[in-house]
């Protein structure tokens, strides 16, 4: 049963939400000079405070194009914070302050006047744990950040569009109005990346997006992750060493804070720099 | 770039099972690579002192390092399937892989010296064996050296088994054209005289294996591949 109804998405003069997000960009945060053009995001000395406590202290990085960078690092060592700073995750969180500077192409999304909320539509996130809306079908689901940016009407092509880059459609594609929450962990994880990819995210955030799944599971999100980095770019925060080695061509290692190193993954992980690394990677630490 | 680890258990591994592991490895290359020193000397004096009850006793000998070769490489498969190693362990794990094979070849060559030794010892003397104890003494040399290297995680001694392997060389072709000598001199000879040719190429062989060695002890420590540089620079 599937809901065919031939009826254009949108009409073109309609901007999309990407074509609206990017617009409101270019208008507030003009092109800084001083960002390296090779890299998608760049993140010039950034801290994070939730109140009194320093959690991300002078980080500086860059991510190219289609690339997947993982950050690993033990549990505290800020990689959750680093990666939600890359959204303004923390503007709503009382007693954080973010200072230093990210761009998006050279944009600097922490610059005045920029709205979080068109931000987030260049910048898509998933989460640790699936979180599908409970009350919204499947297609509901996909098409929530389309509905909720008020651009009603008929997203069929966009949400097959989304379910096929998320290597869901052929598993969901009869049940398109069944709940979200009737599909397995897993499934609901990549139905949580389709709904992310339906505004058409530039840069993709991914939260340790397969801690809460099986192996099977985990290696079909993998395998989507090699598959998405052909358009997005792609920053996945994980605990598994494993699937840094995996997934990522470049990986960061996060202590205490701090970007301790940052290189080629294969480099990371046959010869670290930092002795701090060395002693993560191969276990020796506490 | 500087390394972050020398290859030297430095902290040790949260995971106890794991540290003993990585430290069963060390210690039984050391047992292989202390069996093998001493079958280069037991082949070389069943030539030297006409010993062919040493060199019987080198050919029995050589089941022990077969037996620790397979050990080894079992014990690494095993941790890279279970531990999945990174970094400075992974280095150690893919350096002892290919020095045990290294180790066992001059097992066998220790055991083809004596072979050659023990059919040499059934005829007269060809002459004394002038440059070929030396030869054989610079071979062991090489072979300790890089097995010190490994144990003491030092390159820059692996570098001076690298540099080490000319003289070998150089004396392997000073005693082969000695031993030509013999051979146009009088046509008896040739047949124990091929005989120690063959022995003086299995040292020449040791010394081989002992640089391969050593290459990989820069490698498990510095990170940094020095094998084949010419070919690198036809390739790039």
């Amino acid at each position: 049963m599937t809901p065919a109804a031939p009826v254009p998405a949108m009409t073109p003069e309609k901007p999309t939400p990407a074509q609206l997000a990017q617009k409101e960009l270019a208008q507030k945060a003009p092109v800084e000079e001083k960002t390296d053009v090779a890299n998608k995001v760049e993140v010039h000395d950034l801290n994070v405070y939730f109140r009194t406590n320093h959690a991300i202290r002078h980080v500086s990085l860059g991510v190219q194009p289609q690339t997947v960078l993982a950050v690993i690092g033990p549990s505290g060592c800020g990689k959750s914070t680093f990666i939600r700073a890359l959204n303004r995750m923390h503007d709503l969180v009382p007693g954080a302050r973010v200072e230093g500077k990210v761009f998006v192409d050279g944009r600097d999304l922490y610059a005045r006047g920029i709205d979080p909320v068109l931000l987030r539509r260049r910048v898509g996130m998933v989460f640790q744990r699936p979180n599908p809306f409970p009350t919204m079908s499947i297609y509901e689901n996909v098409a929530a950040g389309l509905t909720l940016n008020g651009m009603g009407g008929n997203h069929t092509e966009i949400v097959e569009r989304c379910l096929r880059q998320a290597a869901l459609w052929d598993e969901v594609k009869d049940r398109l109005k069944h709940a979200g929450t009737s599909l397995s962990g897993g499934q609901q994880q990549r139905l949580c990346i389709a709904r992310a990819l339906a505004v058409e995210p530039e840069v993709l955030l991914m939260d340790e997006p397969a801690s809460a799944l099986d192996p099977i599971a985990t290696a079909k999100i993998e395998e989507l992750i090699h598959e998405l980095k052909e358009r997005y770019t792609i920053i996945i925060v994980t605990h598994s060493m494993q699937q840094a080695a995996r997934v990522s061509d470049n990986t960061a290692f996060f202590y205490l804070g701090e970007l301790i190193e940052i290189g080629s993954t294969a480099q990371i992980f046959t010869n670290p720099r930092e002795r701090r690394t060395e002693d993560y990677v191969t276990g020796k630490f506490g | 770039m500087s390394p972050a680890s020398s290859g030297k258990a430095s902290a040790s591994h949260t995971d106890k099972a794991f540290e003993s592991d990585l430290r069963l490895v060390r210690e039984k290359l050391l047992a292989m690579g202390a069996k093998v020193e001493e079958q280069i000397a037991k082949s070389m004096r069943s030539l030297t002192d006409r010993d062919s009850d040493l060199g019987e006793q080198v050919k029995e000998a050589d089941v022990e390092i077969n037996r620790l070769e397979v050990d080894i490489d079992e014990l690494c498969r095993k941790i890279l399937a279970l531990r999945q190693p990174a970094a400075s362990d992974l280095r150690l794990i893919t350096t002892a892989l290919k020095i045990v094979t290294d180790l066992e070849r001059i097992g066998d060559l220790a055991v083809n010296i004596a072979e050659r030794a023990m059919d040499l010892n059934q005829a007269p003397p060809l002459a004394a064996y002038v440059d070929m104890p030396r030869l054989a003494e610079l071979a062991q040399e090489q072979v300790k050296k890089a097995l010190d290297s490994f144990v003491r995680a030092d390159p820059e001694e692996a570098q001076e088994v690298l540099a080490g392997d000319d003289h070998l060389d150089d004396l392997f072709v000073k005693i082969f054209n000695e031993l030509l000598a013999f051979m146009m001199e009088d046509s008896r000879n040739i047949r124990r005289a091929t005989s120690l040719v063959s022995i003086c190429k299995h040292l020449e062989r040791i010394g081989d294996h002992a640089v391969n060695v050593a290459e990989m002890v820069i490698y498990m420590v510095r990170g940094t591949d020095v094998r084949h540089p010419r070919s690198r620079v036809v390739e790039s």
